[in-house]
Protein backbone atom coordinates (compact mmCIF):
# COMPACT_ATOMS: atom_id res chain seq x y z
CA UNK A 1 0.00 0.00 0.00
CA UNK A 2 1.36 3.38 -1.24
CA UNK A 3 -0.03 5.09 1.57
CA UNK A 4 -1.08 3.78 5.69
CA UNK A 5 -4.30 3.22 6.26
CA UNK A 6 -4.49 4.89 9.77
CA UNK A 7 -2.85 7.76 8.06
CA UNK A 8 -6.48 8.39 5.96
CA UNK A 9 -8.84 7.97 8.71
CA UNK A 10 -9.78 6.34 11.54
CA UNK A 11 -10.85 2.79 11.40
CA UNK A 12 -14.46 3.29 11.65
CA UNK A 13 -14.46 5.56 8.97
CA UNK A 14 -11.98 4.72 6.97
CA UNK A 15 -13.65 0.70 6.65
CA UNK A 16 -16.82 1.98 5.48
CA UNK A 17 -19.26 -0.53 3.73
CA UNK A 18 -17.48 -0.42 -0.12
CA UNK A 19 -14.00 -0.35 1.83
CA UNK A 20 -15.21 -3.15 4.21
CA UNK A 21 -16.87 -5.44 1.12
CA UNK A 22 -13.42 -4.38 -1.09
CA UNK A 23 -11.22 -5.39 1.63
CA UNK A 24 -12.99 -8.99 2.29
CA UNK A 25 -13.30 -10.11 -1.48
CA UNK A 26 -9.81 -9.42 -2.13
CA UNK A 27 -8.84 -12.56 -2.75
CA UNK A 28 -4.95 -11.93 -1.81
CA UNK A 29 -6.07 -10.44 1.64
CA UNK A 30 -8.28 -13.38 2.44
CA UNK A 31 -5.10 -15.23 2.00
CA UNK A 32 -2.93 -13.24 3.56
CA UNK A 33 -5.16 -13.10 6.73
CA UNK A 34 -5.29 -16.36 6.66
CA UNK A 35 -1.60 -16.98 6.81
CA UNK A 36 -1.64 -14.20 8.94
CA UNK A 37 -3.90 -15.63 11.62
CA UNK A 38 -2.56 -19.23 11.14
CA UNK A 39 0.86 -18.02 12.38
CA UNK A 40 -0.40 -16.43 15.02
CA UNK A 41 -2.12 -19.28 16.65
CA UNK A 42 0.58 -21.51 16.45
CA UNK A 43 2.86 -18.68 18.17
CA UNK A 44 -0.20 -18.85 20.36
CA UNK A 45 1.27 -22.03 21.62
CA UNK A 46 -1.81 -23.83 22.82
CA UNK A 47 -1.36 -27.21 24.33
CA UNK A 48 -1.90 -29.45 21.75
CA UNK A 49 -4.84 -31.52 23.70
CA UNK A 50 -7.85 -30.60 20.97
CA UNK A 51 -9.54 -29.41 23.24
CA UNK A 52 -11.49 -26.01 21.73
CA UNK A 53 -10.45 -23.04 23.64
CA UNK A 54 -11.87 -19.69 24.07
CA UNK A 55 -9.98 -17.14 22.10
CA UNK A 56 -10.11 -13.27 21.39
CA UNK A 57 -9.94 -12.05 18.28
CA UNK A 58 -9.21 -8.23 18.51
CA UNK A 59 -10.10 -5.94 15.78
CA UNK A 60 -11.51 -9.18 13.66
CA UNK A 61 -12.63 -6.85 11.23
CA UNK A 62 -14.94 -8.90 8.70
CA UNK A 63 -13.84 -12.33 10.16
CA UNK A 64 -11.52 -13.88 8.33
CA UNK A 65 -8.67 -14.39 10.84
CA UNK A 66 -11.85 -15.43 12.79
CA UNK A 67 -12.68 -17.99 10.38
CA UNK A 68 -9.10 -19.85 11.16
CA UNK A 69 -9.62 -19.71 14.78
CA UNK A 70 -12.72 -21.87 14.07
CA UNK A 71 -11.49 -23.77 11.31
CA UNK A 72 -9.19 -24.76 14.13
CA UNK A 73 -12.05 -25.92 16.03
CA UNK A 74 -11.94 -23.27 19.13
CA UNK A 75 -14.77 -20.94 20.05
CA UNK A 76 -13.88 -17.37 19.96
CA UNK A 77 -15.07 -13.93 20.86
CA UNK A 78 -14.46 -10.70 18.22
CA UNK A 79 -14.07 -7.33 18.53
CA UNK A 80 -14.13 -4.51 16.06
CA UNK A 81 -15.32 -0.82 16.03
CA UNK A 82 -15.99 -0.76 12.22
CA UNK A 83 -19.68 -1.25 12.22
CA UNK A 84 -19.55 -2.18 8.22
CA UNK A 85 -16.79 -4.74 9.05
CA UNK A 86 -18.80 -6.23 11.33
CA UNK A 87 -21.87 -6.25 9.44
CA UNK A 88 -19.84 -8.05 6.28
CA UNK A 89 -18.67 -10.70 9.31
CA UNK A 90 -22.56 -11.68 9.82
CA UNK A 91 -23.20 -11.93 5.96
CA UNK A 92 -20.31 -14.52 6.30
CA UNK A 93 -21.91 -16.33 9.10
CA UNK A 94 -18.83 -16.54 11.17
CA UNK A 95 -19.25 -18.71 14.10
CA UNK A 96 -17.35 -16.35 16.65
CA UNK A 97 -19.48 -13.69 18.80
CA UNK A 98 -19.15 -9.99 17.50
CA UNK A 99 -18.47 -7.54 19.63
CA UNK A 100 -18.60 -3.51 18.66
CA UNK A 101 -16.08 -1.39 20.55
CA UNK A 102 -12.96 0.20 20.86
CA UNK A 103 -10.16 -1.90 21.84
CA UNK A 104 -8.30 1.41 22.67
CA UNK A 105 -11.37 1.58 25.65
CA UNK A 106 -10.72 -1.15 27.41
CA UNK A 107 -11.85 -4.64 26.22
CA UNK A 108 -14.81 -4.96 28.78
CA UNK A 109 -15.02 -9.11 29.88
CA UNK A 110 -13.87 -10.69 33.26
CA UNK A 111 -10.34 -10.51 34.26
CA UNK A 112 -8.93 -14.08 33.44
CA UNK A 113 -11.63 -15.66 31.04
CA UNK A 114 -9.72 -15.94 27.53
CA UNK A 115 -7.40 -18.95 26.93
CA UNK A 116 -5.35 -16.62 24.58
CA UNK A 117 -5.86 -13.39 22.03
CA UNK A 118 -4.74 -12.84 18.20
CA UNK A 119 -4.72 -9.57 16.50
CA UNK A 120 -3.99 -9.57 12.79
CA UNK A 121 -3.24 -6.03 11.62
CA UNK A 122 -5.14 -4.34 13.95
CA UNK A 123 -3.31 -3.15 16.64
CA UNK A 124 -1.12 -0.03 14.92
CA UNK A 125 -4.53 1.51 14.56
CA UNK A 126 -3.62 2.43 18.04
CA UNK A 127 -0.93 4.28 17.47
CA UNK A 128 -2.59 7.26 15.82
CA UNK A 129 -4.88 8.83 18.72
CA UNK A 130 -8.10 10.07 17.26
CA UNK A 131 -9.61 11.41 19.86
CA UNK A 132 -8.80 13.30 23.03
CA UNK A 133 -9.92 10.81 25.35
CA UNK A 134 -7.75 8.23 24.01
CA UNK A 135 -4.73 6.97 25.52
CA UNK A 136 -4.01 4.06 23.33
CA UNK A 137 -3.50 1.61 26.10
CA UNK A 138 -4.87 -1.94 25.30
CA UNK A 139 -6.03 -3.83 28.51
CA UNK A 140 -5.58 -7.52 28.77
CA UNK A 141 -6.87 -8.43 32.05
CA UNK A 142 -9.05 -10.94 30.19
CA UNK A 143 -6.00 -13.16 29.41
CA UNK A 144 -5.69 -16.00 31.74
CA UNK A 145 -2.69 -17.26 33.18
CA UNK A 146 0.28 -18.39 31.32
CA UNK A 147 -2.09 -17.16 28.34
CA UNK A 148 -0.51 -15.52 25.63
CA UNK A 149 -1.64 -12.66 23.20
CA UNK A 150 -0.11 -12.87 19.96
CA UNK A 151 -0.46 -9.54 17.64
CA UNK A 152 0.90 -9.37 14.61
CA UNK A 153 1.32 -5.82 13.68
CA UNK A 154 2.64 -3.26 10.76
CA UNK A 155 4.31 -0.86 12.96
CA UNK A 156 5.24 2.09 10.64
CA UNK A 157 8.57 2.59 12.46
CA UNK A 158 11.09 1.90 14.91
CA UNK A 159 9.58 4.25 16.95
CA UNK A 160 5.91 2.96 16.76
CA UNK A 161 7.11 -0.45 17.67
CA UNK A 162 9.25 0.99 20.65
CA UNK A 163 6.06 2.61 21.75
CA UNK A 164 3.91 -0.59 21.67
CA UNK A 165 6.59 -2.97 22.96
CA UNK A 166 7.04 -0.46 26.04
CA UNK A 167 3.55 -0.04 26.62
CA UNK A 168 3.38 -3.99 26.87
CA UNK A 169 6.63 -3.88 29.65
CA UNK A 170 5.12 -1.54 31.43
CA UNK A 171 1.88 -3.18 31.91
CA UNK A 172 3.81 -6.50 33.18
CA UNK A 173 3.75 -8.64 30.41
CA UNK A 174 6.61 -10.95 28.98
CA UNK A 175 7.13 -11.17 25.80
CA UNK A 176 9.38 -9.77 22.96
CA UNK A 177 8.79 -9.78 18.89
CA UNK A 178 8.94 -12.90 16.44
CA UNK A 179 10.05 -11.69 12.85
CA UNK A 180 9.32 -13.91 10.03
CA UNK A 181 11.66 -13.40 6.45
CA UNK A 182 13.40 -10.37 8.22
CA UNK A 183 15.23 -9.78 5.63
CA UNK A 184 12.67 -9.52 2.82
CA UNK A 185 10.83 -6.50 2.98
CA UNK A 186 7.94 -8.29 0.85
CA UNK A 187 7.61 -10.88 3.41
CA UNK A 188 8.64 -9.75 6.24
CA UNK A 189 5.91 -9.85 8.99
CA UNK A 190 5.92 -8.95 13.04
CA UNK A 191 4.35 -10.65 15.74
CA UNK A 192 4.14 -9.16 19.22
CA UNK A 193 3.96 -12.16 21.49
CA UNK A 194 3.22 -11.46 25.41
CA UNK A 195 2.80 -13.72 28.37
CA UNK A 196 0.80 -12.76 31.31
CA UNK A 197 1.95 -14.19 33.95
CA UNK A 198 4.05 -17.08 34.25
CA UNK A 199 3.75 -19.72 31.90
CA UNK A 200 2.39 -22.97 32.08
CA UNK A 201 4.58 -25.30 31.61
CA UNK A 202 3.56 -26.82 28.85
CA UNK A 203 3.94 -23.71 26.83
CA UNK A 204 7.35 -23.08 25.49
CA UNK A 205 8.96 -20.23 23.80
CA UNK A 206 8.00 -19.73 19.91
CA UNK A 207 11.01 -21.31 17.61
CA UNK A 208 13.61 -19.23 16.27
CA UNK A 209 17.02 -18.29 17.61
CA UNK A 210 17.36 -16.48 20.61
CA UNK A 211 19.58 -13.70 21.05
CA UNK A 212 20.52 -10.36 19.57
CA UNK A 213 22.45 -11.98 16.52
CA UNK A 214 20.78 -11.62 13.39
CA UNK A 215 21.43 -14.29 11.41
CA UNK A 216 22.67 -13.44 8.05
CA UNK A 217 20.73 -16.06 5.92
CA UNK A 218 19.75 -14.93 2.61
CA UNK A 219 17.53 -18.18 1.78
CA UNK A 220 14.16 -17.01 2.62
CA UNK A 221 12.44 -19.77 1.48
CA UNK A 222 13.77 -21.56 4.65
CA UNK A 223 11.17 -19.64 6.64
CA UNK A 224 13.99 -18.41 8.67
CA UNK A 225 12.54 -16.65 11.85
CA UNK A 226 14.23 -15.36 14.78
CA UNK A 227 13.26 -15.02 17.92
CA UNK A 228 14.60 -11.62 19.28
CA UNK A 229 13.88 -10.60 22.69
CA UNK A 230 13.07 -7.21 23.75
CA UNK A 231 14.15 -6.29 19.53
CA UNK A 232 14.96 -2.47 19.19
CA UNK A 233 17.23 -2.10 17.03
CA UNK A 234 15.95 -2.47 13.14
CA UNK A 235 17.55 -2.83 10.17
CA UNK A 236 16.88 0.28 7.91
CA UNK A 237 15.15 -1.06 5.19
CA UNK A 238 15.46 1.17 1.98
CA UNK A 239 12.40 1.80 0.73
CA UNK A 240 11.84 1.47 -3.02
CA UNK A 241 12.15 4.36 -4.59
CA UNK A 242 10.82 5.37 -7.77
CA UNK A 243 13.35 6.17 -10.75
CA UNK A 244 14.47 9.67 -11.07
CA UNK A 245 13.88 10.67 -14.11
CA UNK A 246 16.10 12.85 -15.53
CA UNK A 247 15.29 15.82 -17.76
CA UNK A 248 16.41 13.29 -20.66
CA UNK A 249 19.70 13.70 -22.53
CA UNK A 250 17.91 15.12 -25.73
CA UNK A 251 19.22 14.57 -29.37
CA UNK A 252 21.58 17.32 -29.08
CA UNK A 253 23.89 15.66 -26.63
CA UNK A 254 23.28 12.52 -28.55
CA UNK A 255 24.86 14.14 -31.37
CA UNK A 256 27.85 15.58 -29.65
CA UNK A 257 29.15 12.56 -27.60
CA UNK A 258 28.84 10.52 -31.02
CA UNK A 259 30.92 13.30 -32.54
CA UNK A 260 33.93 12.90 -29.86
CA UNK A 261 33.51 8.79 -30.29
CA UNK A 262 34.50 8.99 -34.24
CA UNK A 263 37.29 11.54 -33.32
CA UNK A 264 38.51 8.79 -30.90
CA UNK A 265 38.46 6.18 -34.03
CA UNK A 266 35.66 4.27 -32.87
CA UNK A 267 33.03 2.84 -35.31
CA UNK A 268 29.77 5.14 -34.55
CA UNK A 269 26.51 4.72 -37.00
CA UNK A 270 25.90 7.29 -39.10
CA UNK A 271 23.26 9.50 -37.83
CA UNK A 272 20.04 9.45 -39.04
CA UNK A 273 16.63 11.13 -38.29
CA UNK A 274 16.30 7.67 -35.92
CA UNK A 275 19.47 9.55 -33.66
CA UNK A 276 17.92 9.89 -30.13
CA UNK A 277 14.50 9.32 -31.01
CA UNK A 278 12.32 9.11 -27.88
CA UNK A 279 11.36 5.07 -27.20
CA UNK A 280 8.90 3.82 -25.57
CA UNK A 281 8.78 4.09 -22.04
CA UNK A 282 9.53 0.41 -21.07
CA UNK A 283 12.44 0.02 -23.79
CA UNK B 1 -24.72 -12.56 21.27
CA UNK B 2 -24.16 -15.93 23.07
CA UNK B 3 -24.66 -16.55 26.82
CA UNK B 4 -20.63 -17.53 26.37
CA UNK B 5 -20.25 -14.30 25.39
CA UNK B 6 -22.44 -12.68 27.81
CA UNK B 7 -20.97 -14.68 30.42
CA UNK B 8 -17.56 -12.68 29.99
CA UNK B 9 -18.89 -9.31 29.37
CA UNK B 10 -18.63 -6.61 32.28
CA UNK B 11 -19.27 -3.08 31.80
CA UNK B 12 -16.14 -0.78 31.54
CA UNK B 13 -17.35 2.50 32.10
CA UNK B 14 -15.32 4.90 34.34
CA UNK B 15 -15.96 4.68 38.22
CA UNK B 16 -17.97 1.60 37.99
CA UNK B 17 -17.02 -0.79 40.63
CA UNK B 18 -18.71 -3.82 39.49
CA UNK B 19 -20.12 -3.97 36.10
CA UNK B 20 -20.74 -7.58 36.32
CA UNK B 21 -23.09 -9.32 35.23
CA UNK B 22 -25.21 -6.85 32.47
CA UNK B 23 -28.99 -7.58 32.59
CA UNK B 24 -30.53 -8.54 29.75
CA UNK B 25 -33.81 -6.75 27.97
CA UNK B 26 -34.17 -9.35 25.61
CA UNK B 27 -36.43 -8.23 22.58
CA UNK B 28 -35.64 -11.39 20.36
CA UNK B 29 -33.81 -15.11 20.65
CA UNK B 30 -33.44 -17.30 18.15
CA UNK B 31 -31.79 -20.64 18.91
CA UNK B 32 -28.73 -22.01 16.48
CA UNK B 33 -27.35 -25.36 16.32
CA UNK B 34 -24.09 -26.32 17.55
CA UNK B 35 -21.75 -29.42 17.57
CA UNK B 36 -21.42 -30.52 20.65
CA UNK B 37 -18.21 -30.65 22.48
CA UNK B 38 -17.79 -31.68 26.02
CA UNK B 39 -14.28 -31.15 26.10
CA UNK B 40 -14.63 -27.43 25.53
CA UNK B 41 -17.39 -27.27 28.13
CA UNK B 42 -15.60 -29.07 30.72
CA UNK B 43 -12.70 -26.83 29.79
CA UNK B 44 -14.45 -23.41 29.70
CA UNK B 45 -16.77 -24.70 32.91
CA UNK B 46 -14.54 -23.34 36.03
CA UNK B 47 -14.52 -20.00 34.16
CA UNK B 48 -17.93 -19.08 33.98
CA UNK B 49 -20.22 -17.38 36.69
CA UNK B 50 -22.74 -19.95 37.70
CA UNK B 51 -25.28 -17.61 39.09
CA UNK B 52 -24.67 -15.20 36.32
CA UNK B 53 -25.35 -17.82 33.46
CA UNK B 54 -28.33 -19.02 34.95
CA UNK B 55 -29.79 -15.74 35.45
CA UNK B 56 -29.24 -14.53 31.82
CA UNK B 57 -30.75 -17.85 30.52
CA UNK B 58 -33.75 -17.43 32.50
CA UNK B 59 -34.09 -14.25 31.09
CA UNK B 60 -33.94 -15.16 28.08
CA UNK B 61 -36.68 -17.83 28.38
CA UNK B 62 -34.94 -21.13 29.19
CA UNK B 63 -35.57 -22.57 32.92
CA UNK B 64 -34.63 -25.89 32.71
CA UNK B 65 -30.47 -24.88 34.11
CA UNK B 66 -30.51 -25.32 38.12
CA UNK B 67 -29.58 -22.95 40.21
CA UNK B 68 -27.21 -24.43 42.54
CA UNK B 69 -23.65 -24.26 41.22
CA UNK B 70 -23.01 -27.89 40.23
CA UNK B 71 -20.41 -30.11 41.49
CA UNK B 72 -17.79 -31.52 39.04
CA UNK B 73 -20.03 -34.84 38.97
CA UNK B 74 -22.51 -33.32 37.16
CA UNK B 75 -20.30 -32.81 34.60
CA UNK B 76 -19.87 -36.41 33.69
CA UNK B 77 -23.67 -36.43 32.85
CA UNK B 78 -24.67 -35.98 29.82
CA UNK B 79 -28.21 -35.27 30.12
CA UNK B 80 -26.58 -31.92 32.53
CA UNK B 81 -23.58 -31.44 29.49
CA UNK B 82 -26.57 -31.17 26.68
CA UNK B 83 -28.21 -28.40 28.88
CA UNK B 84 -24.84 -26.40 29.58
CA UNK B 85 -24.27 -26.60 26.07
CA UNK B 86 -27.65 -25.55 24.60
CA UNK B 87 -27.73 -22.48 27.25
CA UNK B 88 -23.96 -21.43 26.53
CA UNK B 89 -23.92 -21.67 22.99
CA UNK B 90 -27.47 -22.41 21.12
CA UNK B 91 -29.02 -19.84 22.97
CA UNK B 92 -28.60 -16.11 20.84
CA UNK B 93 -29.89 -12.66 21.77
CA UNK B 94 -30.66 -11.20 18.61
CA UNK B 95 -31.81 -8.04 19.34
CA UNK B 96 -32.56 -5.96 22.79
CA UNK B 97 -30.26 -4.45 25.22
CA UNK B 98 -27.49 -4.75 28.11
CA UNK B 99 -27.96 -3.05 31.02
CA UNK B 100 -25.03 -1.79 33.54
CA UNK B 101 -26.12 -3.16 36.98
CA UNK B 102 -24.29 0.12 38.54
CA UNK B 103 -25.33 2.83 36.69
CA UNK B 104 -28.60 1.61 34.47
CA UNK B 105 -26.61 2.66 31.31
CA UNK B 106 -27.95 0.60 28.08
CA UNK B 107 -25.94 -0.85 25.82
CA UNK B 108 -28.09 -2.29 22.48
CA UNK B 109 -27.76 -5.48 20.88
CA UNK B 110 -28.36 -5.55 16.93
CA UNK B 111 -28.60 -8.16 14.60
CA UNK B 112 -26.91 -9.77 17.69
CA UNK B 113 -23.79 -7.86 17.82
CA UNK B 114 -23.58 -5.65 21.31
CA UNK B 115 -22.65 -2.36 21.02
CA UNK B 116 -20.08 -1.49 23.54
CA UNK B 117 -18.77 1.55 22.44
CA UNK B 118 -18.37 4.14 25.45
CA UNK B 119 -19.31 7.40 25.11
CA UNK B 120 -16.21 10.38 25.64
CA UNK B 121 -17.21 10.59 29.06
CA UNK B 122 -17.69 7.31 30.07
CA UNK B 123 -14.29 6.42 29.72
Amino acid sequence: MANRPELIAPPEIFYDDTEARKYTSSSRIIDIQAKLSERALELLALPGDGVPRLLLDIGCGSGLSGETLSENGHQWIGLDISQSMLNIALEREVEGDLLLGDMGQGLGLRPGVVDGAISISAVQWLCNADKASHEPRLRLKCLARGARAVFQIYPESVAQRELILGAAMRAGFAGGVVVDYPHSSKSRKEFLVLTCGPPSISSEAPKGKVGDMESCSDDESSGDEENRTVCISDRHRPRKKQKITKKGKGREWVLKKKEQMRRKGCAVPPDTKYTARKRKARF
Amino acid sequence: MRLLTHNMLSSNIKGVANGFPLLIEVEKVIEKQVDFNPDFLKNIFPKIEWQALVQASRSMGYSELPEESPESSMLDSDDFLMKFHHVLLELHLEEGALVCPETGRKFPVNKGIPNMLLHEDEV
